[in-house]
């Protein structure tokens, strides 16, 4: 008989850090393959690319700071967000756009406010921005999808493009890359063409499908599909991606049906760019969201109203990284005015 | 996960099936693994006498009673050991016929170990009871004030754990609901159970003189739905009475349905206010332990000698329950059960979640120790205290809380040494039901960093009521002081005059003199001013923080007595 020393409780769900990030990066696995079936080998290029550059910054400032290297390398914490990074960024941009933003996400937004659980912002958002903001143009090139032209993309050739930035027959990259969806609506608005004529438009209309962006709405169903097995494995929680697409389905709507030539439907907004990745995996991150529940409802509203201002009437391409990291800092506010009542108050008043 | 499941699937139905009655939820609670076959299977088997008792004066919540033997002196089998007027408090008995051998400091279970004041009796196995005599059935003659001194007499505290005296309870008259707590919501604890399942007469008798004691007009009993036995005795027992007082509430398995706020919520579907007593919403909790005491105390005058103890764990033998005599050394009951198994580790009084781990069989059994659980490595998971990894803010923790708080911010500040910003967060209305540590996947040990939150509070409050005397002593000693200095100075004065008068000096003297004693008076004035600008006040030094912190600990602390004192 030992008669050990503890303090209660003794038994524990057993529930880590590690499975629930694993079981994350699970999810995001079905959306990656096909997002790399439809905007080809760079998203796998560029995932590889910031997986690396996570880690090894990871691993750097770790040893600089003193820290065990080993169990937050392998907390998969850092992989999640070499994956946001490789899905957000264009397939085609040059590796030293993908290791920049790698970089900052991990170094500047993470390590520097104190590693894993402290840092204030979504890191992988960060690094969106920093390049976004950094190098506009090389931003905006997005790959066609599948089968909305003629050239696709070999291996090699994705390869060359990002390390070399050009195609090794010397032949244009602009024959391969289109706006996004989003982005070619938004400047044919601007341009005064109705969203019907654009829909069909003899060039930009290979980008659309039925309801989203053509790859897009079947990456986005993916990654809501995966999204809902999230919730259903309690990984994540599901105040957030309710009120997030609830909003946003509300907000869109509401435009869409005042004047149906100029704003798209709610189904693309739902169904194109980043949206379910945004509501099941970005805006979820829960070290950067609002913890009560309350607060996570108003954080994922924040968001949607925030997205669908900056795709609608804002400069950048897609709103979601601005949206997550303005409503990151709203958060302590949150949390302090939505702590709930406490057992026995509500019978005070 | 399968921690934050609400109610099981199905329950609500089957229960609607038994009970029209509609049940309430707490907020989160938890479905654990209970592990109660291992100690539930057998009846409860009666300690055999031990040659030595230790019975530490204070087994209750209030104060610790005066003792009333000598050493050396004869006591009889339930004769009062100590008692005291003070009104939170409740006497302890003798287990045993013997001798007073020792008054003196023994190591108790507490969690920190400690040592406290403790009467050892030999035992003389005569067996021989103080003389007694039992009101039974006149007991519906007895006003409440009369039962209630017979309750309090014989040291009868809450035995679901929190020891808190029972006649203190039932000071308040005309409340409607009864509430029996048979849930035992812990995992591995079955003596609640088994007293059901065996003695189900003689709780409902003892309910019946507490609904006596308090006038309520229905006694529900509550018991979850994993003790089938148990519900089925209680209901025989009350088809038996016949009388429509009682009724046997299921309500479904999910901790801590047992803790008395969360129950009363359950059934009553209203929350005990903050600052507030069952009393408030008209309920008053009692555990099934202690209406069996007080079955006891009424009718055959028997004291708060015994209680059941629910011995388990893989660490032991034979796990079983025990009727043991309060004052029996656990190593004694242990060996009732055939001892430790090798690989047994760690002791634990009270149940896997809420219980503390003690640090030596050679400790008494108190009025507290529903449990001993005698646990191998592989049984149980304490958090690891120093490898845990950071919060992660995943809200598991916000999800299960029953008490509704937000551990996680909680945490945040009590493991940065902000309490007083835990406290604002409510810090003092966590039950330390442990459920935030249980689902935590940082294995973050919470409870731990709150109850050090709150006991650095504490301290905090303590510190200054003793640098508040500290200062008053002081300030004493220095008006002591000035007022010598005066009284000499003074004299002087007086000399001096006497002397100028003797020389025969002229009056222009004199004023130079009535100038001198301005000025000197004056001098003193300023050195007066001068010492109470450097006294030192060790209030003077406090940071805003640091007064804002003390308030707080202060008003949070006469809450609690308020609270202890209704
Ligand atoms: S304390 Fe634990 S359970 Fe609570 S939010 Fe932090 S990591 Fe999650
Ligand atoms: S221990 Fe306190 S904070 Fe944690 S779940 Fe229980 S009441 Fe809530």
């Amino acid at each position: 008989m030992l008669f050990r020393k503890a303090s209660s409780p003794f038994i524990s769900a057993q529930a880590s850090v590690h499975s629930i990030m694993y079981q994350v990066l699970y999810a995001l696995i079905p959306g990656t393959l096909a997002a790399i079936y439809f905007f080809g080998w760079g998203i796998l290029i560029n995932l590889l690319i910031a997986a690396i550059i996570c880690l090894l910054s990871e691993a750097f400032v770790l040893k600089l700071r003193n820290r065990p290297i080993k169990a937050s390398l392998t907390d998969g914490s850092a992989l999640i967000t070499a994956c946001l990074l490789a899905l957000a960024l264009p397939p085609l941009a040059p590796w030293w756009l993908t290791a920049i933003a790698s970089i900052f996400a991990i170094v500047i937004a993470k390590q520097l406010y104190g590693g894993l659980g402290f840092n204030v912002f979504n890191p992988a958002m960060v690094g969106y921005i920093v390049v976004m903001i950094s190098f506009p143009r090389e931003m905006t090139f997005w790959v066609a999808p599948l089968g909305a032209v003629d050239h696709w993309l070999s291996f090699s050739d994705t390869f060359s493009i990002i390390f070399s930035g050009a195609l090794p027959d010397q032949s244009s990259i602009d024959s391969v890359t289109m706006a996004t969806p989003m982005d070619t609506l938004k400047t044919q608005i601007a341009l005064e063409n109705d969203i019907e004529s654009t829909r069909h438009h003899k060039v930009y209309g290979a980008l659309f499908n039925n309801f989203g962006g053509k790859g897009w709405q079947w990456i986005n169903l993916l990654f809501l599909l995966s999204g809902l097995w999230m919730i259903k494995q309690k990984i994540i929680d599901w105040r957030i991606p309710v009120s997030f697409l609830l909003t946003l389905l509300f907000i869109a709507n509401f435009f869409a049906v005042s004047d149906y030539a100029s704003y798209p439907s709610a189904l693309f907004h739902l169904f194109s760019g980043g949206t379910m990745l945004c509501a099941f995996f970005i805006a979820t991150d829960p070290i950067s969201a609002s913890t009560t529940p309350k607060g996570r409802w108003i954080y994922g509203m924040g968001i949607a109203v925030l997205v669908y201002c900056i795709r609608t009437w804002g400069g950048y391409p897609d709103g979601i990284a601005f949206a997550i990291v303005l409503m990151n800092i709203t958060v302590p506010l949150l949390d302090y005015y939505t702590q709930p009542k406490t057992y026995g108050k509500s019978e005070v008043e | 996960m399968a921690g934050t499941q609400r109610w099981p699937r199905g329950t609500q139905g089957k229960l609607a099936l038994m009970e029209s009655t509609k049940l309430k939820h707490f907020h989160g609670g938890l479905c654990l693994d209970y592990h109660k076959d291992i100690s539930r299977q057998t009846a409860i088997v009666v300690c055999p006498a031990q040659s030595r008792y230790v019975i530490p004066l204070q087994q209750h919540i209030g104060a610790a009673g005066k003792v009333t033997v000598e050493q050396g002196q004869r006591v009889l089998k339930g004769q009062m050991l100590a008692t005291t007027k003070k009104l939170i408090s409740a006497p302890v008995h003798s287990p045993v016929s013997g001798t007073v051998v020792e008054i003196t400091k023994h190591a108790v279970p507490h969690p920190s170990g400690m040592e406290a004041d403790c009467i050892i009796i030999e035992n003389d196995f005569q067996d021989e009871w103080v003389e007694r005599k039992p009101v039974a059935q006149n007991y519906h003659q007895m006003n409440s004030h009369d039962l209630r001194n017979i309750v309090r007499d014989a040291g009868i505290v809450g035995l679901g754990g929190a020891v808190f005296p029972a006649a203190i309870k039932q000071t308040e008259i005309n409340i409607n609901t009864l509430i029996l707590n048979g849930v035992e919501c812990e995992p591995y604890i079955t003596c609640d159970d088994r007293l059901m399942q065996e003695r189900a007469r003689e709780i409902i008798s003892g309910a019946d003189i507490i609904g006596h004691i308090i006038k309520a007009r229905e006694c529900i009993i509550a018991i979850e739905d994993n003790k089938p036995e148990a519900i089925a005795a209680m209901q025989v027992a009350i088809n038996e009475d016949n009388t429509g007082f009682f009724r046997v509430q299921v309500i479904p398995t999910l901790y801590p349905s047992g803790s008395e706020k969360q129950l009363i919520q359950i059934i009553t579907g209203k929350e005990v206010p903050i600052n507030g007593l069952p009393a408030d919403i008209d309920t008053l909790c009692q555990n099934v332990g202690t209406a069996y005491a007080i079955h006891k105390a009424v009718f055959e005058d028997e004291p708060l000698i015994s209680r059941i103890v629910t011995i388990t764990g893989k660490g032991i033998k034979q796990p079983q329950n025990m009727e043991v005599a309060i004052g029996t050394y656990i190593a004694d009951c242990i060996e009732q059960c055939g001892g430790y198994n090798d690989d047994a580790s760690c002791m634990i009084m009270g149940g896997p979640m809420m219980g503390f781990t003690i640090n030596s069989d050679q400790l008494p059994v108190v009025k507290a120790c529903n449990c001993l659980l005698v646990t191998t490595s592989d049984e149980i998971y304490p958090a690891n205290t120093e490898a845990h990894m950071p919060c992660i803010r995943c809200g598991r923790c916000v999800e299960v809380c029953p008490a509704k708080l937000l551990p996680q911010q909680l945490y945040w500040y009590a493991s940065t040494n902000n309490s007083e910003r835990a406290a604002e967060y409510h810090l003092f209305d966590c039950i330390e039901c442990g459920c935030c540590s249980y689902v935590c996947p940082s294995q973050i040990p919470l409870v731990q960093y709150y109850r050090s939150a709150k006991s650095e509070i504490w301290a905090l409050e303590a510190d200054r009521k003793k640098s508040n005397a500290a200062r008053q002593r002081h300030e004493a000693r220095l008006f002591r002081l000035e007022q010598q200095k005066r009284e000499r100075d003074e004299k002087l004065r007086i000399k001096r005059e006497m002397l100028n008068k003797k020389k025969g000096k002229t009056e222009e003297i004199e004023i130079d003199a009535k100038k001198a004693a301005i000025a000197e008076a004056l001098a003193r004035v300023k050195k007066k001013k001068e010492t109470q600008a450097i006294t030192p006040k060790n209030t003077d030094h406090l940071s805003a923080e640091q007064e804002r912190q003390i308030k707080e600990a202060d008003r949070r602390r006469q809450m609690l007595k308020d609270e202890n004192h209704e």
